[in-house]
């Protein structure tokens, strides 16, 4: 039996150069099916990576209770103040907490690429910011000065938007600002925003309240004690989150949304690919309705036949598969976009084409190759001999 | 000398739409071994339906068609094909040669149902080949060879596993008169020389010259009149 698929089999591949037209039309329909679903999937492994990478799990955020986001949460001074000084804060070589009571607002710039606006986050974050955020490195320039309206901006956020080399002036709140350094920060979400003094930046936009506090704990263990010391206490409202699970949860929606993106858009382009298969292999089939009534009449079984088919299907779904996955891979992969963020603003992420979604991308061009290839297998099977024979 | 096909009350019928069509009627047939017979008569009369039902290509309506003392009239699909393998060489009338193999590799064909290693096979179709004459053509493929060298290929395949019976479906239907004559030549050779049965239909009455009994069928069913 096995020599006999293989012989089919070869002779069928053999044959597919004189099926080059309706071969192309599977291994093309795949193709577009693969790489927009792999892009797709990129798109939210990305933005998951990006989210993923901003926070530590020894660092907290404090927001007002039951707000998700730091733009529906206000915080007093005073009240900062008792979450700075809670118990499990770590302090640095002076005894004063690493923390950063922050604010951010909204401004608008325009895209580079398209020169529309877009909103940005901008960040006024305390002192402590380097101690608190060791990952975050200035790469050009320096850091903002306090008292002044000078503003670093993210490698991301320059790389996205105009206006933000060294030096360049933004205007915010009837004032400009200076940018006077560019930072990275392992490419986590605050590459996307501008960051200031935060008492500077209070003061330009005529506020008295903060929107969250990142506290740095004194280690991941800690966590517990901390919150539960700022919800027990009845001065406080407050929700606390480790750094990564309140990214997560910002990065939950869109995840979500890109996912359902994916499944639906993939999912129906890769029906009209099994559509497309089905079509293509009923014509392969057609086509070598001789070659497999001439080898069923000289005695070979219906099973090679039914093999070949589905060999053909495969290889076919496998190729535009691989062309797919290497045109997402090409074109997508390390593409640097945005989207809006949990604060209505904009998160740059690089498109991530990873192995687990080319692997996704190849297993899905199977099923479709599979289902594509069963009717037309099933009719080679049942091809009846005589009626094959005498078409010709 | 004994029968090789033997068939009695054969009937075959089809269903057109509603319509039933009675395309052989009750026939009754016996072929000894080593005959040469052409089945001739106008289109419709049913010599190839009747050929098919001896080469184990289709199965009767009615009736018992036994090939080389095995009835076949009730074998199950992949028991026919095992049959057709063992026991029955095809000629068509186009060849019908794998495009995308050597004339070898075609002749090759039918010794992948056996359990032949790929060294016999090589050898046994290269023989098959030289019985053809055509030993020298091996490597060529179908589009380079001529219609009378391709049917000459296509008969050293239905000879290669040396079946029980030769079934030629207007084998010279796609040739000209004298590239016919050397084809029909060559089953005559294969006939007389190697023993082999062969059943041949033809429309040609020059073609039916050549073999030792002519069957005229119409209309369903047999008048045999033997000549030579």
């Amino acid at each position: 039996m096995l020599k006999q698929i293989i012989a089919v089999t070869g002779m069928n591949l053999r044959n597919l150069s004189q099926r080059l037209g309706v071969s192309l039309v599977i291994v093309i329909g795949i193709a577009v099916t693969v790489a927009v679903l792999v892009s797709v999937l990129a798109m939210s492994a990305g933005f998951n990576k990006t989210l993923a990478n901003t926070g530590r799990p020894d660092r907290a955020i404090v927001l007002r209770g039951g707000s998700e986001a730091e733009l529906s949460s206000t915080i007093s001074r005073e009240n900062t103040q008792t979450i700075i000084d809670a118990p499990g804060v770590r302090r640095d070589a002076d005894g004063k907490p690493i923390a950063s009571a922050e604010m951010v607002a909204i401004i608008n710039l325009p895209l580079k690429t398209s020169g529309a606006d877009a909103n940005v986050t901008f960040r006024g974050v305390g002192g402590k910011l380097q101690v608190l955020r060791p990952e975050l490195h200035i790469i050009e320039g320096r850091m903002f000065r306090p008292a002044l309206r000078e503003v670093i901006v993210g490698r991301a956020a320059q790389a996205q938007f105009k206006g933000l080399g060294l030096g360049s002036r933004i205007d915010m709140r009837g004032s400009q600002w200076t940018v006077v350094g560019v930072f990275e920060s392992g490419g986590d979400a605050h590459e996307s925003e501008l960051m200031a003094d935060i008492e500077t930046a209070l003061s330009a936009y005529r506020r008295n309240l903060f929107q969250s506090v990142t506290v740095m704990l004194e280690s991941a263990d800690t966590f517990k004690a901390y919150k539960d010391a700022l919800t027990t206490d009845p001065t406080l409202s407050v929700d606390v989150k480790r750094e990564p699970q309140y990214y997560a949860a910002q990065s939950k929606r869109l995840t979500e949304l890109l996912n359902f993106l994916a499944t639906w858009v993939g999912g129906i382009m890769a029906l009209g690919a099994v559509f497309g298969t089905l079509n293509t292999m009923y014509s392969a089939v057609s086509s070598r309705q001789m070659e497999i009534a001439t080898l069923r009449a000289i005695g070979f079984g219906a099973t090679p036949v039914i093999v070949s088919v589905f060999v053909e299907a495969l290889l076919l779904s496998l190729i535009g598969s691989l062309l797919g996955g290497l045109l997402a891979w090409l074109f997508f992969n390390g593409n640097v976009v945005n989207t809006l963020g949990s604060n209505f603003s904009q998160v740059v992420f690089r498109l991530t084409v990873t192995p687990a979604l080319l692997g996704s991308g190849v297993s899905l061009a199977l099923v479709v190759g599979l289902f594509g290839g069963l009717f037309p297998a099933i009719r080679a099977a049942r091809l009846p001999i005589v009626e094959a024979l005498r078409a010709q | 000398m004994s029968s090789i096909v033997s068939l009695k009350r054969v009937a075959k019928r089809y269903q057109r739409g509603k319509q039933t069509v009675e395309v052989l009627h009750s026939l009754d047939l016996e072929i000894e071994a080593g005959d040469f017979v052409a089945l001739m008569g106008p289109s419709g009369s049913g010599k190839t339906t009747l050929l098919n039902l001896i080469g184990g290509l289709d199965r009767p309506s009615e009736g018992e068609v036994s090939v080389g003392g095995q009835r076949i009239d009730r074998l199950s699909g992949s028991a026919l094909a095992r049959f057709r393998a063992r026991h029955i060489g095809f000629v068509f009338q186009f060849y019908n040669l794998m495009p995308m193999l050597s004339a070898q590799a075609n002749v090759e064909l039918p010794l992948l149902l056996t359990s032949l290693s790929a060294g016999k096979r090589h050898q046994h179709a290269l023989t098959a080949l030289q019985i053809v004459g055509l030993a020298e053509r091996a490597k060529h493929k179908p589009a380079e060879l001529s219609g009378g060298q391709a049917q000459r290929v296509a008969i050293a395949r239905a000879l290669v596993a040396d079946p029980t019976l030769l079934v030629c479906d207007e084998p010279t239907g796609d040739l000209d008169r004298k590239t016919a004559d050397e084809i029909l030549g060559l089953l005559q050779l294969l006939n007389r020389e190697h023993g082999k049965t062969i059943i041949m239909v033809t429309h040609d009455p020059k073609a039916a010259e050549y073999a030792k009994h002519i069957l005229h069928m119409d209309k369903g069913t047999l008048a045999p009149q033997a000549v030579a």
